[in-house]
């Protein structure tokens, strides 16, 4: 199984050129958001895609764009990039759908902005007959993946995914498993996240936001550091193209990556689980769970992309990375965090980290990861492996992603450099 | 207001959700809403609304039901304004 198209959208670029360079010079895209300030958050930084009003314009039509919330938007031009990068021609509107492509495109939130700023209001002031036609397909579950299967016309399953901020992650690995099962040749893959102070209201009342750097908003994500105190809100999309390799091959496709194995499962808020803290056990379960179906011996990982959001978790996360690979602290391969760069993305973040990871190993180069110059104390063990600045890394060969949600849900998902 | 005035005003409020805009440059009060202009039917509730708000009418269920033309939505407007 192999990854033949990629498609992202983050905070700190748009389309593969300007993401890698984002990764590799280390640009943040965190800014203030003055809205945020405006309504009394606590944190008043966030991740948001620059110039999509323009952007979207080349991807979308009017008609389409009349409905469409920023999540269906983010996920339509990550997944009709990752399509074009792939080489897929879209499929002309009076042909016939493409029987054996699919998507598995998850959210973690959805369009609960359309609820709150269309839906709720109007119905509320009794003009029900005021909300127009295009409600439903705004705040369904599944809006992101149903208008890019109109798109670009799929018609194997189409379907979204959600388990909080596992969700991208997870999508890679349903979608590695339909194809593996031969029930479709390709399938995209990923996440997307819309931006808006309802969706990240919620994050900011818990106090998992960090409040402490308003003022210098780049440096406000610092996952891994002794100064962490909590997570930037992302948004954006990030999709891959899973393939099987006959039809790679036979098309004659581009390869970016081998996909070897992954695993998804849940701590049921058991042995220090709870709906917002990972079971530890369970992590790891998951991690080795994801290298056994690869063939990987954990030695043999080259980097980590880690889920790493800035919160208390981080050190405990690097622990059961750790455990997981069965190597001692001072073994621990190079291992990264792109949310230090473009904040956490929720149901989005693990598309667009899996498709950083990709990019790293198909270039052979490894991001630092920002704002932990201050390592956490916990970490200092880990000190050697904690990647600061981005550096060439041609023997890369294997990596490895995860993602953690709420609910207690873990997912991995192993990469590997393709060699013919 | 004119007919002819009523029926470029229609036109402005369709043009957003036509998915064959090309066909709108040669509109007449005969082209289908749907079958020529490719207008989505679920997206007719949102035609009829902007309709009730452009015009200041209000629009019948039953009545929005039998739009199929321009000249279908010309006419319930004209005969809505007296």
């Amino acid at each position: 199984m192999v990854v033949t198209g990629l498609g992202v959208l983050a905070p700190n670029g748009h389309g593969l050129a300007a993401f890698e360079e984002a990764l590799r010079r280390g640009t943040s895209g965190l800014r203030f958001v003055p809205r945020l300030a405006e309504l009394g958050f606590g944190c008043r930084v966030g991740g948001i895609p620059a110039d999509v009003e323009a952007i979207q314009r080349a991807y979308l039509s009017q008609e389409e764009l009349l409905a469409m919330n920023p999540n269906m938007i983010y996920a339509a031009i990550a997944a009709i990039d990752a399509w074009t990068d792939a080489g897929l021609a879209r499929i002309p509107a009076d042909a016939d759908p493409d029987a054996a492509t699919g998507a598995v495109l998850g959210t973690g939130i959805g369009g609960i902005d359309t609820i709150a700023e269309k839906l709720a209001p109007r119905t509320d002031a009794g003009k029900v007959s005021r909300l127009g036609s295009t409600m439903v397909e705004q705040i369904m579950s599944s809006g992101n993946s149903a208008r890019v299967a109109g798109l670009l016309g799929l018609g194997n399953q189409v379907t979204t995914n959600s388990s909080a901020c596992n969700t991208g992650t997870e999508a890679v690995v349903d979608a590695f498993f339909r194809v593996r099962e031969g029930r479709a040749e390709r399938m995209l893959a990923g996440g997307s996240e819309g931006h808006s102070h309802y969706i990240w209201a919620g994050f900011d009342a818990m106090k998992v936001l960090n409040r402490t750097r308003n003022e210098e908003p780049e440096r406000a994500s610092r996952p891994m550091s002794a100064s962490a105190a909590g997570f930037i809100p992302g948004s954006g999309a990030g999709v891959l193209l899973l393939e099987s390799l006959e039809s790679a091959r036979a098309r004659g496709a581009r390869i970016w990556a081998e996909v070897l194995g992954g695993h998804v499962n849940c701590g049921g808020h058991r042995q220090g689980g709870s709906m917002t803290a990972p079971n530890p056990t369970a992590v790891r379960r998951c991690v080795r769970a994801a290298l056994d179906l690869a063939g990987v011996d954990g030695r043999e990982i080259g980097l980590i992309n880690g889920h790493l959001t800035a919160t208390f978790a981080d050190p405990h996360e690097v622990e059961s990375w750790r455990a997981a690979l069965g190597v001692a602290p001072g073994e621990l391969p190079p291992i990264q965090s792109t949310k230090s760069l473009i904040g956490h993305a929720l149901g989005a973040a693990g598309g667009i980290e899996c498709v950083a990871t990709v990019l790293q190993l198909a270039r052979g180069f490894v991001h630092g990861s920002a704002n932990c110059e201050d390592l956490h104390p916990a970490l200092e063990p880990f000190a050697g492996s904690v990647v600061h600045e981005t550096r060439e890394a041609p023997g890369l060969r294997l990596a490895a992603k995860a993602s953690f949600g709420f609910g207690d849900v873990n997912g991995c998902v192993v990469f590997a450099r393709y060699q013919e | 207001m004119s007919k002819d005035e009523v029926f470029e005003k229609v036109l402005a409020i369709i043009k957003p959700f036509a998915k064959a805009p090309e066909a709108l440059a040669s509109a007449g009060m005969e082209t289908s809403i749907l079958k020529d202009l490719k207008v989505n039917s679920a997206r007719l509730v949102d035609v009829v609304l902007e309709i009730e708000d452009a015009f200041g009418i209000e629009v019948k269920d039953e009545d929005a039901d039998k739009v199929k033309t321009i000249g279908d939505a010309v006419t319930l407007i004209l005969a809505a304004k007296g």
